[in-house]
């Protein structure tokens, strides 16, 4: 019975030829070709948002690509609405369904002037690509639907600059000394919790913050400072601060972390506080991560759409209170995109304004990704 | 049982393994018989198992390894572009240091090399199943649970589970990597009695780090030490007369 | 008492504040949601379609719509991002260039903001797929040249990506080196190996993967804007190019641009805890699943 299996000398040269590999060849091509899809997905939203918004630097619109419709209209539901028709020349006067309600009724609490105005459904503007200039891209108004398009970005960047800011001089520090406390102060099982806690932060989908500030936070911050509106960069700017609480509270803690244990016991034996160590030895150590962590928070504060729709207030307007309504970038594309026409001016101002927030989160994250964690590393491993 | 012949079965010539820069084995020339037993003993770090791992290929996994020379198992170069590699392996099998079975039945464990052949025949795995499991002691033991989960045979019976994989797809020849080092006493017997048996039909290729052991199922024995072959003779010359000054220092422990 | 240790004082004192101004953000938000949404979940609101010009019935439609639209993206992306983290893994070594792009790429793709991927959405899968296929099929009436389910989950997809990616990685590397050299020393190749050796031991963290980046979807409203919601529907979406109702979306247009916002507030309140349930039961099952997987051992 040992005998079973004879040790093969028959076929012992078999290794030399090559076995049917075609199969594993095709897999593992495969897994290579999709293994880079990150990378292509990157490039693909930089070309395809990038492709919408050229007409903006050549200045040629073509005519609009189809009639979107639909999306936020109540009159969905009439299904002959065709709202996707991919002809121009179809009959447009299908396309005027009745608008149900106003899409723009957004804050009614909001009495400064209304910068979107009416129905946007078809009236196709013959020559809006007149209006595109630096100067007009430059200006200070943004009235992207009228009979003279004004696409003044400057109120935008003014209202996305003010809840930025707003979040993340609340949300920031509110997150770095969470970490500090979970990692110093607290006993060990209320650090257990707290993890959990900005978990649960973490998870609020970001339309449910919106409607927790345009519910709550709005009337309460009025009746507490006096603010004009009801909805605000401040109120706005609370929203996004308890999106970037968890981002910042998170990385954070990971830097806190990486720093080595002995640190402290060092700064500890050397017979300073627990705070003293915790503030001026290991803080100071875990610096780069903790500014990863800042930049992170505005790449999302700068970038979040549903609660900016909802709690700022959405009025494009230059000022520096904070206690003003303003629209941000995202909110803007958010709002307008569903009743633009496809391939109008608008449009692609709207595409273009994807490419400031592409661009803006890419250099966020590529300066955290390629500088600071690099340093951080060097820092703590001794390079 | 057919008669010995003293034929060269593995044999390198100038084989030289880098890691990066490092180079991890120097020059080593060496030729291992047919149905023999050859221990490879030396320091950890000594480039035994750097060069175990070569002989089937393993090395490739590291992505910064580098072979120049020739290693040639029945004279054809396995370093030549025309070997496959997972033919290669098929021929040569390898058993680890820390026991591997797959979380999956014990029966699942042996036939994993044949299916991989393409056997697919019930009866046809239940015999070669039962075959190994008998080639390496373990039937016996495993006999009522075959379906059984791998994970929870005893560390000796787990190591002879891998044996028995291993001989499954009936390679020539045997790599075990220190196959006792985390084995007691009693298994680490049991493994011994199964390699002295099993060299009756295969070209084992043992590293270790117990030089009793080496000396107990050995009958060639090479030094290695620092990347370099020191010594390579008769088990019973390296250990009561090697020829070299560091293999008697490590023999008689004064070092390593 | 000395100033340093006034100081001292302070210093934890502010650490702790932010602690309770987070721990009650916390429980006054889902308190609230709770003691206001749990009286107005009824069977009725889960099972019926709206009324009235959605101020009154169900969210039925909506609940399927978003259920249809995870779905389909975890069909979509669950894949592609488990291929990704095999490819680094187990085809690649650390040090090499392209896995440090496809890294970085990760990264950056986690970091871009989500109306970004509804324009790409739009951009690409509405616009330049949909167009594309439309034309090599023919149709003269826009069918996927439009906005609808398929582009909407492709979106998502995209979006959830990395959050497959990594949670996938992490089981990859839990499986031991020593498996792998097990089954390549018999002679499997690399992708056998894979199959049949990494990939069943891996499956939990797949699991993970795809529960969490159906949790980070479900309520993602941004990204699907222009790319396949709409606010109400007669029916039922019918296929994957059809539109559909999402109950993010639904809370959005009802708590702003309903001309009654009162009237519609505990559907509002109704509408927020079942998108917040579903969100957070996703979480928490993976957040289980991972910490399971995390203490297996696998010997």
């Amino acid at each position: 019975m040992e005998q079973a299996t004879t040790p093969a000398s028959p076929e012992q040269h078999s290794f030399i030829r090559k076995t049917n590999n075609i199969g594993e060849r095709i897999i593992e091509r495969g897994i290579r070709i999709i293994g880079g899809v990150a990378v292509v997905l990157i490039f693909l939203i930089l070309l395809f948002v990038l492709r919408e918004a050229l007409p903006l630097l050549t200045g040629a619109f073509s005519q609009p690509k189809t009639a979107h419709g639909a999306t936020t209209s109540s009159a969905a539901g009439d299904r002959t609405l065709k709202p996707e028709v991919y002809n121009p020349d179809v009959i447009l006067s299908e396309q005027q369904a009745p608008e149900e309600f106003t899409p723009e009724v957004y804050n009614l609490d909001v009495s400064v002037p209304v910068t979107i105005t009416a129905n946007t459904t078809t009236t196709k503007e013959p020559d809006e690509g007149d209006h595109i200039t630096l100067s007009n891209i430059l200006g200070t108004i943004w009235q992207p639907v009228s009979t003279m398009p004004k696409f003044g970005i400057m109120p935008l960047v003014i209202g996305t600059a003010k809840t930025t800011f707003v979040a993340i001089f609340i949300g920031a520090p509110l997150g770095i000394l969470a970490a500090l406390y979970a990692a110093f102060f607290a006993p060990r099982r209320l650090r257990e919790i707290m993890k959990p806690m900005v978990e649960i932060l973490a998870g609020f989908p970001s339309v449910v913050i919106g409607f927790f500030c345009l519910l709550y936070v709005g009337s309460a911050l009025q009746s507490l400072f006096g603010f004009q509106y009801r909805l605000n960069a401040f109120v706005g700017g609370i929203g996004l601060a308890i999106a970037v609480i968890p981002i910042v509270f998170t990385i954070t803690e990971d830097a806190l972390s990486a720093v080595p244990k002995s640190l402290l016991e060092a700064s500890l034996a050397m017979g300073a506080t627990q705070w003293e160590s915790a503030y001026k030895v290991m803080l100071p150590a875990a610096f780069p991560g903790v500014f990863a962590a800042v930049l992170l928070g505005i790449g999302r504060a700068f970038g979040e759409t549903m609660i900016a729709l909802m709690a700022t207030g959405n009025a494009a307007m230059v000022s520096a209170s904070i206690g003003d309504p303003v629209r941000t970038f995202s909110a803007t594309i958010g709002a307008e995109m569903g009743e633009v026409i496809w391939g109008s001016a608008h449009y692609s101002i709207l595409f273009f304004l994807g490419v400031l927030l592409f661009v803006v989160s890419f250099t966020l994250n590529a300066v955290t990704e390629l500088f600071i964690k690099e340093r951080l590393a060097k820092k703590l491993q001794g390079g | 049982m057919s008669k010995k012949i003293a034929e060269t079965k593995i044999e390198a010539k100038d084989l030289s393994v880098y890691y990066g820069a490092k180079q991890a084995l120097h020059h080593i020339s060496l030729s291992l018989l047919e149905r023999e037993v050859t221990a490879f003993i030396g320091p950890s770090g000594c480039g035994k198992s750097t060069f175990l791992r070569s002989i089937n290929r393993m090395n490739d996994l590291v992505p910064t390894a580098r072979v120049t020379g020739n290693l040639s198992i029945d004279d054809v170069n396995i370093y030549d572009k025309s070997v496959d590699v997972v033919e290669l392996r098929k021929r040569v099998g390898m058993v680890f240091q820390k026991s591997t079975p797959f979380p999956k039945s014990v029966y699942d464990n042996v036939a994993f090399g044949p299916r991989l052949n393409g056997i697919t025949d019930r009866a046809e795995l239940d015999r070669i199943v039962e075959e190994s499991l008998i080639n390496a002691a373990l039937f016996n033991e495993v006999k009522d649970r075959l379906d059984a989960s791998a994970m929870g045979l005893s560390g000796g019976q787990q190591q002879r589970l891998c044996i028995a994989r291993a001989v499954a797809v009936n390679p020539s020849i045997l790599l075990m990597d220190e196959p006792c080092s985390a084995l007691d006493p009693i298994s680490t017997a049991k493994v011994e009695e199964l390699i002295l048996e099993l060299k009756k039909k295969y070209t084992i290729v043992i590293v270790t780090h117990n030089m009793q052991q080496a000396a107990r199922v050995s009958e060639y024995t090479a030094f290695f030490y620092m990347g370099h072959l020191v010594e390579y003779d008769k088990t019973r010359k390296i250990f009561t007369n090697p020829s070299k000054k560091e293999t008697e220092d490590y023999v008689t422990g004064r070092f390593g | 008492m000395s100033i340093k240790r006034l100081i001292g004082i302070f210093a934890v004192g502010v650490a702790t504040v932010a602690v309770i101004a987070i721990a009650g953000l916390v429980f006054s938000t889902m308190g609230t949601f709770l003691v206001k949404g749990l009286p107005n979940i009824t069977w009725q609101l889960l099972s019926e379609a709206p009324r009235n010009n959605n101020t009154e019935g169900g969210i039925f439609p909506a609940i399927y719509g978003t259920t249809l639209l995870v779905l389909v993206m975890s069909i979509l992306g669950v894949p592609i991002g488990t291929i990704t983290a095999i490819y680094l893994n187990e085809y690649t070594s650390a040090g090499a260039v392209m896995p440090r792009v496809i890294r970085f790429a990760v990264n950056t793709l986690a970091g871009v903001p989500s109306i970004v991927f509804g324009l790409f959405g739009l951009g690409f899968f509405v616009q330049f797929l949909g167009a594309g296929l439309d034309k090599t099929f023919g149709n003269t009436e826009a069918i996927w040249a439009k906005p609808a389910l398929l582009w909407a989950s492709a979106t998502l997809a995209a979006l959830t990506l990395p959050v497959v990616i990594v949670s996938v990685e992490e089981a990859l590397k839990n499986v031991p080196r020593e498996m792998r050299e097990g089954s390549l020393a018999l002679g499997a190749t690399r992708w056998q190996t894979i199959w049949k050796i990494v990939l069943p031991n891996s499956t939990t963290g797949i699991l993970t993967g795809s529960i969490l980046a159906i949790g980070r979807s479900a309520g993602e409203v941004a990204p699907i804007l222009f790319t396949g919601v709409v606010y109400s529907l007669p029916q039922l979406p019918d296929g994957i190019s059809s539109q559909f109702m999402h109950l993010g979306y639904h809370l959005f247009v009802l708590s702003t641009q309903s001309p009654d916002v009162d009237k519609t507030l505990p559907l509002q309140y109704a509408t927020t805890l079942v998108l917040l349930m579903l969100t957070f039961t996703l979480n928490f099952a993976a957040t289980f699943i991972r910490s399971r997987i995390r203490s297996k051992q696998f010997r």
